[in-house]
């Protein structure tokens, strides 16, 4: 996975709250064989006039000309700004491989739902949580600037705005650990490849008949 | 050394290493995959730049989107292009990672958790791990199987391990002897009828006692499929000389010396007699019913002489409702006899009930006889290609197919109806699967889970029917 050290990039707002992973996501992409390619189908609903299906071209549906990712000024956004309760819904691991397919590495919002913040880790997304008030102020200035950035960063925990005053979050000191250098639970387990070669060389001799390559 | 259960002893070999908090890493001995849960984890895999850990561990078949009609296109015989992509994807990845693949049109090919068993895949002692809660399964010859997410396929391909913590001990004990026309299947709906379908949460569940006992092995197989029904991830059978002798002369059994060795090995893979469970269930099995579910969970199922419940006669109001919106959903009246419930489609087939015994068995009651004019289709699918084959060489399908059946290849499908094999809106169907769960079989169907000799006499019948009324003497 990778490593999310410090950014800084363009933020879109979704200003409404409870989006859940149906809306994310839409269920008639779960079929999908991918993890890969969920981003044109983000938020389908409500980012195209018509109903999108798992083999449409995307390039040639009609826009929702007035949705917040269809309009000019947020293209390449990396963070996205969000309500209360985000992620609400079914545990669908492909609602963080959509955002991520899109290019969102981090979203900030006061609240999160339980397994979608999760997901969001296993998939190299940082999911910040910060006060409502400031959560407030900051889609006011999104609203407000065109080409509004922050820079987040994960080392001090803190989010920089444009004019320099800084923001400091908290997150769960595994998981910080985890996003800082990149590992997922696959990237951990295999820092542990000696105690697993260990238990596979005396596994061996106690029931060779498990190992067929023997 | 402290007394252990079965389950004490085949997580205590795999433990590869302990956190303080208890999260532990276990070995993984086998993997079954299916095209479903996981194309994302070999995604994962390649956009990692990452290597299965043991190729050879790895077992591929597709089943759920496979037709059960006509295969002589192949691939191309499945006309959903959704689903063909994912099964033409589970055999591309199977080819890029050199992974074992049991492809559509090879004999071998069919349900997972049937085909394991079948080729020695899954052995006594061994942990299993498949993208589907089924696998339990695997349980009923020893092995430590747990169904997993498509995040943990990925982590299983690629570090032969497990993220997991220990489960609690439970033992359900059955004691006594069957009646005649009594099956492991009503055994199984009567343990989960009895302690609910979250009876077993957190538990790995043991099935001791004498009707285990004496069970086949695939009765077993029947029984600890439904494991995760009645809530656990893991059901478990001890290793006996029946599963010694089962697992012998497989295909991915092992030969000679290793035979020797392993068989002395599996001969411990049964509880200690002092051993501990947290939670301990008995049952008199001399006294168990056929059964048949009525409602939308498999914890709601009846005797077959039973009466579906009234929510007015059920004190507590949340229950009552629950009764209600099942009663709403099946159509049905408070009151009604099982028996006047009729069976307009009939499946015999799924993980559950799809190995030659369930054939012999249904057989038996179909034989000499016809289907009821008012069946609007009853189909017999096999698990697996080489119980299909076995069923024609015995002349079953020959039985099926005069009693009015249509005689369907491998595959899960009208389990749920992922493929064309789909329960129409409003129809009952007595089936052999796992899940009454709404829309399970079809938007709208109504499935009611039980034996293949009852979906057999029911199919004669027209409706529910105690199959014990359709059982010659003798046997
Ligand atoms: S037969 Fe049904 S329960 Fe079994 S693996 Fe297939 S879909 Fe799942």
């Amino acid at each position: 996975m990778d490593k999310i050290v410090k950014m800084t990039a363009l933020v879109a707002p979704m200003d409404r709250a409870n989006v859940d992973t149906d809306a994310i996501i839409p269920k008639q992409f779960l079929k999908s064989i991918k993890r890969t390619g969920f981003g044109p189908n983000l938020f389908d609903e409500w980012r195209y006039e018509d109903v999108g299906q798992p083999d449409s071209d995307n390039s040639n549906r009609p826009l929702r000309k007035d949705f917040v990712l269809n309009q000019s000024r947020y293209q390449g956004a990396k963070v996205l700004l969000a309500r209360e309760n985000f992620g609400c819904g079914s545990s669908r691991e492909h609602a963080p491989w959509a955002l991520k397919d899109y290019g969102f590495d981090v979203v900030i919002a006061p609240s999160f739902a339980d397994i979608f913040f999760n997901n969001c880790f296993k998939n190299g997304i940082m999911p910040l949580v910060l006060d409502e008030a400031i959560v407030d102020g900051l889609f006011q200035a999104v609203f407000a600037q065109e080409g509004y950035v922050l820079t987040v960063d994960l080392e001090s925990q803190k989010i920089i705005k444009p004019s320099g005053e800084e923001i400091p979050f908290e997150i769960d000191a595994f998981r910080r650990h985890c996003l800082l250098n990149g590992l997922d639970d696959i990237g951990l387990t295999l820092g542990h490849q000696s105690d697993i070669k260990a238990y596979e060389a005396k596994r061996r001799q106690e029931a060779p008949w498990l190992f067929s390559d023997a | 050394m402290s007394a252990k259960t079965l389950y004490d002893k085949l997580w205590d070999a795999h433990l590869v290493r302990e956190e303080e908090d208890g999260t532990a890493l276990i070995y993984i001995d086998r993997q079954l995959l299916h095209e479903v849960t996981s194309p994302q984890a070999f995604e994962g895999l390649r956009m990692a730049g990452r290597k299965p850990w043991r190729i050879d561990t790895n077992l591929a078949t597709p089943d759920h989107n496979v037709p059960t009609t006509d295969l002589t296109g192949g691939i191309a015989s499945i006309k959903d292009p959704v689903s063909r992509i994912q099964v033409e994807t589970l055999g591309m990845n199977a080819r890029e990672f050199g992974i074992t693949e049991f492809a559509m049109g090879d004999i071998r090919q069919g349900i997972v958790h049937v085909v394991g068993p079948e080729e020695g895949a899954t052995l006594p002692g061994m942990t299993v791990v498949c993208g589907d809660s089924h696998t339990a399964t695997h349980g009923a010859v020893g092995a430590l199987a747990h169904g997993i997410g498509t995040s943990e396929v990925e982590h299983v391909l690629a570090t032969q391990c497990l993220i997991q913590k220990k489960m609690k001990n439970m033992l359900i004990c059955v004691e006594g002897q069957l009646q005649k026309g009594v099956t492991p299947k009503d055994v199984v709906l009567a343990i989960i009828g009895k302690i609910g379908t979250a009876g077993g949460n957190g538990h790995a569940i043991e099935f001791g006692g004498q009707v285990f006992r004496d069970m086949s092995i695939e009765g077993r197989l029947t029984v600890c499929n439904m494991a995760i029904e009645a809530g656990a991830r893991v059901g478990l059978v001890a290793v006996d000389e029946k599963t010694i002798e089962y697992v012998q002369g497989r295909p991915y059994s092992p030969k000679g010396d290793d035979w020797d060795r392993a068989v002395t090995a599996w001969m411990d893979l049964k509880s200690d007699a002092d051993a501990h469970f947290d939670k301990v269930v008995e049952l008199d099995g001399s006294v168990i019913e056929p059964q048949v579910s009525w409602g939308t969970s498999p914890e709601m199922v009846l005797d077959v002489n039973g009466v579906v419940p009234d929510p007015a006669k059920e004190s507590d109001a949340v229950k009552a409702d629950g009764i209600q919106r099942a009663l709403d959903y099946m159509g049905l009246k408070p009151n009604t006899a099982i028996k006047d419930i009729p069976a307009e489609y009939v499946f015999i087939g799924s993980c559950t009930n799809s190995r030659i015994e369930d054939f012999r068995a249904a057989a038996q009651v179909l034989k000499g006889r016809k289907i009821a004019n008012s069946v609007e289709l009853a189909l017999a699918v096999p698990g697996s290609g080489l119980v299909k084959q076995q069923a024609e060489a015995e002349g079953l399908d020959k039985i099926f197919i005069e009693a009015g059946f249509e005689w369907r290849n491998p595959g899960c499908s009208m389990c749920l109806a992922m493929n064309a094999d789909k329960l129409p809106a409003g129809k009952h169907c007595a089936s052999t699967s796992n899940r009454n769960f709404e829309g399970r079989q079809g938007a709208g169907g109504r499935t009611h889970l039980v034996s293949p000799e009852m979906a057999a006499a029911a199919a004669v019948a027209g409706h529910f029917v105690d199959v014990r009324d359709y059982l010659q003497g003798g046997e």
